[in-house]
């Protein structure tokens, strides 16, 4: 408990943090409510980036940029590529609409209670040792000594989707 | 910060007059960013003057003759001429997306130079992610172009955004692939770093063979992919899309996606002398010399490509990508690997 005061009033300390924290909060709001599809995405780009932010402050510097290379430079990308593709969402006359906002917002409301009842209750270890001078090669070396079995497994993974698509773009010529 | 040279003494000049140190900070990082965006603003100028000459000698005819020597001044009447130019805006258009839009590209191509050694401590800011920092935040430039090319309400524009939207995304995995092989070697993702591992010549990445040479093609035909050029300039083939997703933008925003391109082309050429060919190492000459003329060479050899090849085909260029460049990444990086660990000419 002390450990997560500690904590918050040292982000809290910094003016930016609440500049990011609205940047976020707003844009993800946009996201759900904007009409129009693509502005929805390009909402989402600004609240990643933004969270993008948040992790720098927090010096995961290699988070962020794996944050901004991943869901901005790519899964955004091929979010707004599927959204212009989609002949009949391109286009402006189709508004989006939703129907479910109440139970959107209870879920929602849910959601926030586990976060912050977790956030309580979470043992957080290292939160006051001091940062390792260089993040990067900590991150490195714990993905390949005490993370190793997960790490192979997500690159498993990953490998077989992009052979996958490689097959893919095979099958297609023939 | 690592701030010497001209920045030590803006830096120390503003310390002298007892400001607090928070707005010193801020001063200083102001005044880097104003002397690299004029530093960059010059160079785009001159590589657009460079591009023509180029293209009209390649093309047996002198290129621009008539403003000033060789031309030199008919850049700077381009540049005048498209500040003073009224700004079009098509009726149904996207307003938040179509202004929005060339900002995001403009602002995309310039954020890269916070990391890029231009010379022996001559780096606004050696960030320890420092080469991924760069490949991250030039993906904004595609998500500008599918802004433009969506919120111009013009099939045109759609187009080509969606073109380079898809070439992006699949060259940016060859070329950061070849880039890894690179980080293998140096064990740091900085710059800084980088640069320092390659203090002689044979130790540049470009002649340890024989990961380093196919490394280095692969990397510059992706760069040259990335950044809309031909043969890779599908995005705004001409013949078929007008002008591609920059089709309805007149003036002023045109003229910063026109720089903007530019601005990315020496960003590649950059990134490329600084991994493979030893960024500012070199005997005699300042150390700003030899980054400059190694990133001008790359320029020269990417201006040679644009007009020698033709342009590829919508399904060749995503073959030629996923068939043979990602394979050829995948193998590379294993031998790079492999060298690594074994010491094969690990010096």
């Amino acid at each position: 408990m002390e450990m997560v005061a500690n904590f918050i009033s040292d982000v809290s300390a910094n003016p930016l943090f609440y500049l990011l924290a609205f940047v976020t909060i707003a844009s993800a709001l946009c996201v759900v409510t904007l009409k129009n599809i693509f502005h929805s995405a390009l909402c989402l780009i600004l609240t990643l980036f933004s969270v993008a932010g948040l992790y720098i402050l927090l010096h995961a510097e290699f988070l962020a940029v794996a944050q901004v290379l991943i869901y901005v430079g790519a899964v955004s990308i091929l979010l707004i590529f599927a959204i212009m593709l989609t002949s009949q969402l391109a286009s402006r006359k189709i508004v989006q609409s939703n129907e479910q906002v109440t139970v959107a917002i209870f879920v929602c409301f849910l959601f926030l209670l586990v976060s912050i009842g977790s956030l309580f209750n979470t043992y957080w270890n290292g939160i006051n040792a001091p940062l390792p001078d260089n993040n990067i090669l900590t991150i490195g070396i714990l993905l390949m000594t005490d993370y190793v079995l997960p790490f192979e497994v997500v690159s498993i993974v990953m490998l077989a989707a992009l052979i996958g698509a490689i097959v893919l773009a095979r099958e297609e010529r023939s | 910060m690592e701030l010497t040279g001209i920045f030590k003494y803006l830096y120390e000049l503003l310390a002298a007059t007892g400001l607090p140190e928070v707005w010193v900070d801020i001063i200083a990082l102001i005044a880097a960013g104003v002397i690299v965006f004029g530093f960059l603003a010059l160079v785009a100028l001159f590589l657009v003057w460079l591009e023509r000459k180029f293209a009209g000698h390649a093309q047996q005819r002198p290129g621009p003759m008539r403003t000033g020597w060789h031309g030199w001044r008919q850049t700077i009447a381009d540049a005048i001429k498209l500040l003073q130019k009224e700004d079009i805006r098509p009726t149904l258009v996207d307003r938040f997306v179509y202004f929005w839009a060339p900002v995001v590209v403009f602002v995309a191509a310039f954020m890269a130079y916070v990391v890029i050694p231009f010379g022996e401590g001559l780096i606004v800011s050696d960030l320890n992610v420092g080469i991924l920092y760069v490949v991250a935040i030039t993906s904004f430039t595609v998500i500008g172009m599918l802004m433009a090319g969506w919120g111009s309400n013009n099939k045109y524009s759609l187009l080509g955004g969606m073109r380079s939207a898809a070439q992006v995304v699949s060259y940016e995995i060859p070329m950061v692939i070849a880039i890894c092989s690179v980080i293998l070697f140096v064990g740091s993702l900085s710059m800084v770093d980088i640069v320092q591992s390659q203090a002689k010549i044979y130790q540049w990445y470009v002649f340890r063979l024989p990961f380093g040479p196919i490394a280095f093609i692969i990397y510059l035909i992706a760069g040259t992919a990335e950044t809309n050029r031909t043969p890779f300039d599908l995005p705004e083939a001409e013949q078929e899309l007008v002008a591609g997703f920059n089709t309805e933008y007149s003036g002023m925003k045109f003229a910063m996606f026109f720089l903007a391109e530019f601005v990315n082309m020496f960003t590649v050429s950059a990134i490329g002398a600084t991994l493979f060919l030893g960024g500012w190492q070199g005997p005699l000459l300042p150390s700003w010399m030899w980054f400059l003329g190694k990133t001008m060479f790359l320029v020269l050899v990417l201006m040679l490509f644009r007009w020698t090849f033709p342009r590829l085909r919508v399904d060749q260029l995503m073959e030629f990508a996923w068939k043979t460049l990602i394979p050829f990444a995948f193998v590379n990086l294993i031998l790079a690997a492999v060298m690594k660990y074994s010491g094969w000419f690990n010096w």
